[in-house]
């Protein structure tokens, strides 16, 4: 049987005590860190580097590269985020993650750390993982009874700490700039970029901002070296990655998947297929921001130039299986009313095109849209996603616009009687 | 001093956000009022606009009174598709209040809150700091009286 569920960062969970920094330790935990002293920051870089590890909280970007930009910045203080403020729909690996591993993310941060040369570290939470908070602040505190976290640790020379900053209910604070200002004491409304995080972040300072996943990634890979990571993947992706899947599906939760493995996989011999025996109506990937495909596009492999050939992004892991039953404009609709509650509100394409959208689509689900209303519909979604001043306006008419190129039927029956298929079921 | 009732650690003005969210946990109307907050921000060392723009933008925070527990319902997709609004409705129905209302005794507050990252236990749904999951409509009337009970018992 081919193995789906490897475990390479979701070894320890549900095995260890996560309130126990023992226990992890008794895993083998801490090891790697204690070991990366007598190595030079230049060798773990290119080891990241060579491990092709791409951030996981939604955007790809090469991680060892952004190491080592911040590594080569010569001002201090320098800053390492780790974002856990997990809120799209759909997304709940990195809660899992940190309520069973806490350790690995904090050892995955020393390394990170001394990587960079940094020596201050935040984990930025959402407020409202409170389970998550309380482990994290246990696991800190033992972390620096031990020894692994302040002052010249074990004798290296190298002083890192880190701090936990909890959120406060506002899904654009993921965003790097947001995030930032929330960390300074502030509404979190991104600022303009260039320049970027890794330049001029938290006060200014460089700041290296990596997903909960992506640190929790590191131990591994310098433990066990870059080669071990590659070994497992495809050509153009990498090693594992966890998905979250949720939705009408028999066994829903996270699941440690190679790269490669496709979305039909993932809902069918992971997730135990669709309960009552009923079909797919349609898959979003990678979370609310993420694209709309319909049953006949699962064979979809996990694997960024397959999803680049395709016109998709793979954003932060999420699978949310929709059966049957539903209605995809209605889906669509639930989905927009989430932007336009998270809407920070800053500049205008956001702010107004997140309205619009619902009422042309509340005529489409009235039955009472126009030709003219689509071709608004569409050309506020460009307008939308071309000129938003941050990544949630520009990604939230992804589903919409995905919708429209694979359920365009769905549209029409808005507009035309004869269309009467979308009540078929 | 406001600030009293907060722990040290979030006194700190550079935590500005936590120790607005922890004195309002201290308080049973789960808000922050405008006298208060002009007190907050001078406590805080902090501008009296700095302040409010803080607690109008994060939705964690209030500037109405709201109950001593907040029912908080998820009702993005995941949970939307697995009944999410069946188990909104019930609360309504057995509070008595609509989304957005508070119960007249003040004992409860029903919220639509996004996606609580528990998608895999959907419909979800918290309150206070506690989470729960694979509800049913069944389910209610059981929370709530859990809830009134730990109201009289602390008051
Ligand atoms: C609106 C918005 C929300 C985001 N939310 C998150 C989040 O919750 N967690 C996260 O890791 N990244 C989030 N991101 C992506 C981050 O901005 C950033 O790219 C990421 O944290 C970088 O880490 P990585 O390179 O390890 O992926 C979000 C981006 C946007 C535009
Ligand atoms: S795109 Fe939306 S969230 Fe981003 S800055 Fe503009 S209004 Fe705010
Ligand atoms: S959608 Fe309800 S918890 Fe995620």
């Amino acid at each position: 049987m081919k193995k789906y569920n490897l475990a390479f960062i979701t070894r320890n969970c549900g095995k260890i005590d996560p309130h126990s920094i023992d226990s992890y330790i008794e895993a083998g935990g801490y090891d790697t860190a204690l070991n990366i002293f007598s190595r030079n920051c230049e060798n773990i870089i290119n080891e990241i580097k060579k491990s092709e590890l791409r951030g996981r909280g939604g955007a790809g970007f090469p991680t060892g590269t952004k190491i080592e930009i911040v590594y080569k910045l010569n001002i201090t203080p320098k800053f390492l985020v780790c974002n856990a403020d997990e809120g799209e729909p759909g997304n709940f690996k990195d809660r899992f993650l940190l309520e069973n591993d806490p350790h690995q993310l904090i050892e995955g941060m020393i390394i990170t750390a001394y990587a960079a040369g940094i020596s201050k570290g935040y984990i930025y939470i959402r407020g409202e993982y409170n389970k998550a908070i309380g482990i994290l602040e246990k696991a800190i505190k033992q972390a620096r009874q031990k020894g692994f976290l302040g002052k010249n640790i074990f004798g290296s020379g190298f002083n890192f700490d880190i701090e936990i900053y909890s959120g406060a209910g506002a899904y654009v604070c993921g965003e790097e700039f947001a995030l930032i200002e929330s960390i300074e004491g502030k509404a979190g409304r991104p600022r303009n970029k260039p320049p970027y995080p890794v330049s001029a972040g938290i006060f200014n300072q460089p700041t290296l901002i990596n997903n909960v996943e992506t640190l929790s990634t590191i131990p591994f890979i310098i433990r066990e070296g870059a080669e071990k990571y590659t070994s497992i993947g495809t050509p153009s992706s990498k090693g594992t990655r966890l998905v979250s899947l949720s939705g009408n599906v028999n066994r829903r939760g996270v699941f440690e998947v190679p790269f490669g493995i496709s979305v039909h996989e993932i809902i069918f011999n992971l997730g135990k297929g669709i309960p009552g025996g009923r079909r797919i109506k349609m898959v979003q990937l990678g979370g609310a921001s993420g694209p709309c495909i319909p049953p006949e596009m699962i064979d979809l492999r996990l694997d960024y130039e397959e999803f680049d050939k395709n016109g998709l992004s793979m954003g932060a892991g999420a699978v949310i299986v929709i059966d049957d039953r539903h209605d995809i404009l209605d889906i669509l609709r639930n989905i927009m009313v989430f932007f336009r509650h998270e809407s920070c509100g800053k500049c205008t394409p956001c702010r107004e095109a997140n309205r619009h959208i619902l009422n042309i689509l509340d005529k489409f689900i009235a039955r009472t849209a126009t030709e003219k209303d689509l071709s608004t519909l569409e050309s506020i979604l460009n307008v939308m996603t071309d000129t938003s001043f941050c990544g949630l306006g520009q990604a939230a008419p992804t589903a919409i616009l995905t919708a429209l190129k694979y359920f365009r039927y769905e549209f029409l029956s808005g507009i035309y009687k004869e269309f009467e298929i979308r009540n078929a079921v | 001093m406001l600030l009293e009732t907060v722990n040290k650690e979030a006194r700190k003005s550079e935590n500005i956000l936590n120790a607005l969210l922890e004195y309002q946990k201290s308080k049973d109307t789960n808000h922050i009022s405008e006298e208060e907050l002009a007190k907050l921000a001078e406590e805080l060392g902090v501008t009296e606009s700095r302040a409010y723009s803080i607690i109008t933008f994060y939705s964690l925070f209030s500037t109405h009174p709201r109950g001593k527990y907040i029912i908080q319902v998820c009702n993005d997709v995941p949970c939307y598709v697995n009944e999410s609004t069946n188990i909104l409705e019930e609360f309504e129905n057995y509070l008595e209040i609509r989304v957005g209302g508070t119960t007249h005794d003040g004992v409860f507050s029903l919220e639509r809150t996004s996606c609580l990252g528990c998608c895999n236990m959907s419909p979800a749904i918290r309150i206070g700091e506690k989470v729960y999951g694979n509800l049913s409509t069944d389910d209610i009337p059981r929370i709530i009286s859990e809830y009134r009970r730990k109201y009289d018992e602390e008051i």
